[in-house]
């Protein structure tokens, strides 16, 4: 399949002339403020009036089917798609124990077998970070440590510390966005809409925790280890060209499940829960450990938090 | 319904009815050992056909000596858990060897053995309780099942073994666009290493 076709489907028709006519207006966008008076707003909002969260139930229902036909052509396989809504009264948080975390990479493949990223090109939504003890480090992401592969883990002197997309409340990867392809949903979640991103990459420069992939190549997955069960705004299978990022597993979580990096971390450092629920396990670990997020003077409030719960 | 007085004596009947009731729901404080339900874990993960220890030690007089160990050898050789205190049985219920015995003298089960560690690390216990030490997996909405302390920590030598770490990312400059076979795309490593770790624990 082309790479037009591949990205195309499930768009409207109108995109095409969107596109072009974005052409034209990104670097302005990108350089100035967008001139939000009243009279544009309302032509770019007829403009966008297809937008994933404008669409019907029935409008979403038939570009799911026209993908699952679509899929089910390229995998050879039945692919299903819902588009399960955020929980009335639900914001997700996730909290990490820095003093458990051993380094070990194992939500890493997890979450790659989850989320169907592409296995060549290889996509990684989690990468694990080494830290020497003692020395500083924290907002140093890119100074840090992710090829270390030592023949056991933990190591004598060292911590680790895995980032993925951090939740933002406050996401500047969402106001870079010319297309408005990614945004942040009622219960917290940063999305994306795969047929709706140019692949621009603006979200990528704009993340301060370079946690957005971009898809370089055709993604390629081995056919028996597609995950099935996906959702629309998630771990359905990408296309070329477009970004993609962690989801707090939406296709589980919206279903009421633990994200797949909690289950499988084998010392139990992942913590996930609803922040708004005063029982749940995250508000816990805010309540009673210190707690602490990246780059907070950002300003990008994560609902993402670390702590050493010893 | 519509009038007013009536409504109140409504109110006043269902809130006194709401303080009659309410000691059903809110028993009074709990005990240390009782204050949560039974915890869904999976079982303990015990070597195979050393359960129910009965099976060997029912006739057995037992011996609370310090001492080498013609059985279980290597629990007792290997046994680092502040050992200069304590011994087999400070843990292990003398008479009825299928129990676990805490400090009061309460017999618990083995699918119960966090109230024992809970007596001397009450902290973490209590991290435990909240899903907070160790972990919860199934439904952050509904269900949860929690692992036993045990299913990480062994009792005789809780300290974490180090593991196999899986492989690091690709650098940047070796992601190379190339043409491939279906046979070709690389498996994800995550299958292979559990299913080796599940044949190490047999
Ligand atoms: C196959 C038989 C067998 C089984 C099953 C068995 N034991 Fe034992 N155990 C022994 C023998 C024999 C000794 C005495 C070794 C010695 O004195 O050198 C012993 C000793 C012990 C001791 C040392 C204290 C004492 O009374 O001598 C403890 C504690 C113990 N066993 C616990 C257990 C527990 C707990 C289980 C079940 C999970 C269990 N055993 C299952 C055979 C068994
Ligand atoms: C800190 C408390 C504690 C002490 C001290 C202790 N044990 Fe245990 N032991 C346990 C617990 C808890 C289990 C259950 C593990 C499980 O659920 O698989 C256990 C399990 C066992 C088993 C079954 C192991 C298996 O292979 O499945 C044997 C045998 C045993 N203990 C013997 C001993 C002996 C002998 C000693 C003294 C050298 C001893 N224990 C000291 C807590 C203790
Ligand atoms: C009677 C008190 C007591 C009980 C019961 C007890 N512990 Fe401990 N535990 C200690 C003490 C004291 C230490 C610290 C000394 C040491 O490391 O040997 C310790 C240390 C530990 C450590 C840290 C080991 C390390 O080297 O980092 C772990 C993990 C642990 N215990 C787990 C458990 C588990 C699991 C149980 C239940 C099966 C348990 N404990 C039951 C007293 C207890
Ligand atoms: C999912 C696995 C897991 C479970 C379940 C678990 N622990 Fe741990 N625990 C760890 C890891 C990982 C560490 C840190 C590594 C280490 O120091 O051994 C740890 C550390 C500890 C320590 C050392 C002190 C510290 O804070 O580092 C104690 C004591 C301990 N655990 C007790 C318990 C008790 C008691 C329970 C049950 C109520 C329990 N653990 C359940 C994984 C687990």
């Amino acid at each position: 399949m082309s790479r037009e076709s591949d990205r195309r489907s499930g768009r409207p028709c109108r995109s095409i002339s969107r596109r072009d006519f974005l052409k034209g207006t990104a670097a302005g966008i990108a350089g100035a403020a967008f001139p939000f008076g009243s009279t544009i707003v309302s032509v770019w909002e007829s403009f966008f009036q297809k937008h994933f969260r404008e669409m019907s139930q029935d409008e979403i229902r038939d570009v799911i089917e026209r993908l699952q036909r679509e899929y089910s052509e390229k995998f050879d396989t039945r692919i299903d798609i819902n588009a399960r809504k955020a929980i009335p009264g639900t914001l997700f948080g996730y909290g990490l124990d820095l003093s458990r975390c051993i380094g070990c990479r194992r939500c890493v493949y997890a979450c790659v077998r989850e989320n169907n990223q592409s296995r060549d090109p290889q996509v990684h939504w989690i990468t694990v970070l080494r830290f020497k003890k003692g020395e500083k480090w924290v907002n140093d992401l890119e100074g840090a440590e992710k090829y270390y592969y030592p023949e056991k883990v933990p190591e004598e002197g060292f911590f680790y510390m895995p980032v993925q997309c951090q939740q933002c409340e406050n996401p500047p990867c969402v106001k870079a966005c010319p297309t408005q392809a990614t945004w942040k949903e009622p219960d917290g979640i940063v999305v994306i809409d795969y047929n709706w991103c140019i692949g621009c990459r603006y979200c990528m420069a704009a993340c301060p925790y370079g946690a957005r992939r971009f898809n370089w190549g055709r993604p390629r997955i081995p056919k028996e280890e597609l995950n099935t069960e996906t959702h629309y705004l998630g771990n359905r299978p990408r296309y070329v060209g477009v970004v993609e990022k962690c989801t707090f597993c939406i296709q589980r979580t919206r279903a009421g499940r633990y994200p797949a990096c909690v289950e499988i971390c084998p010392v139990g450092a992942r913590k996930f829960g609803n922040l708004l629920d005063p029982n749940s396990e995250i508000r816990y670990c805010i309540e009673n450990k210190r707690v602490f997020r990246l780059k907070e003077d950002l300003n990008t409030l994560p609902k993402f938090y670390y702590f050493f719960a010893t | 319904m519509g009038h007013p007085g009536e409504r109140r004596t409504w109110h006043l009947c269902a809130a006194a009815l709401f303080l009659l009731l309410m000691p059903l729901f809110h028993p009074s404080e709990p005990s240390a050992e009782e204050d949560i339900p039974k915890f869904f874990v999976p079982p303990p993960p015990f070597s195979e056909g050393i359960f129910p220890c009965s099976q060997c030690h029912a006739g057995m007089e037992a011996n609370p000596t310090r001492r080498e160990l013609s059985y279980h050898t290597e629990i007792a050789k290997g046994f680092n858990h502040a050992a200069d205190q304590r011994w087999c049985l400070d843990c292990h219920n003398p008479d009825d060897r299928d129990k676990l015995r805490l400090a009061s003298g309460k017999l618990v089960s083995f699918e119960e053995s966090y109230y024992l560690c809970g007596q001397c690390h009450g902290t973490i216990f209590r991290d435990w309780k909240a899903g907070v030490h160790g972990k919860r997996t199934g439904y952050w909405r509904g269900k949860k099942e929690y692992r036993l302390c045990v299913h990480c920590h062994n009792p005789h030598r809780p300290r974490f073994k180090p593991i196999k770490p899986l492989p690091p990312p690709m650098k940047p400059e070796d992601i190379k666009y190339r043409e491939l076979s279906p046979e070709e795309i690389p498996r994800n490593p995550l299958n292979e290493i559990l299913r080796s770790e599940r044949v190490e624990r047999k």
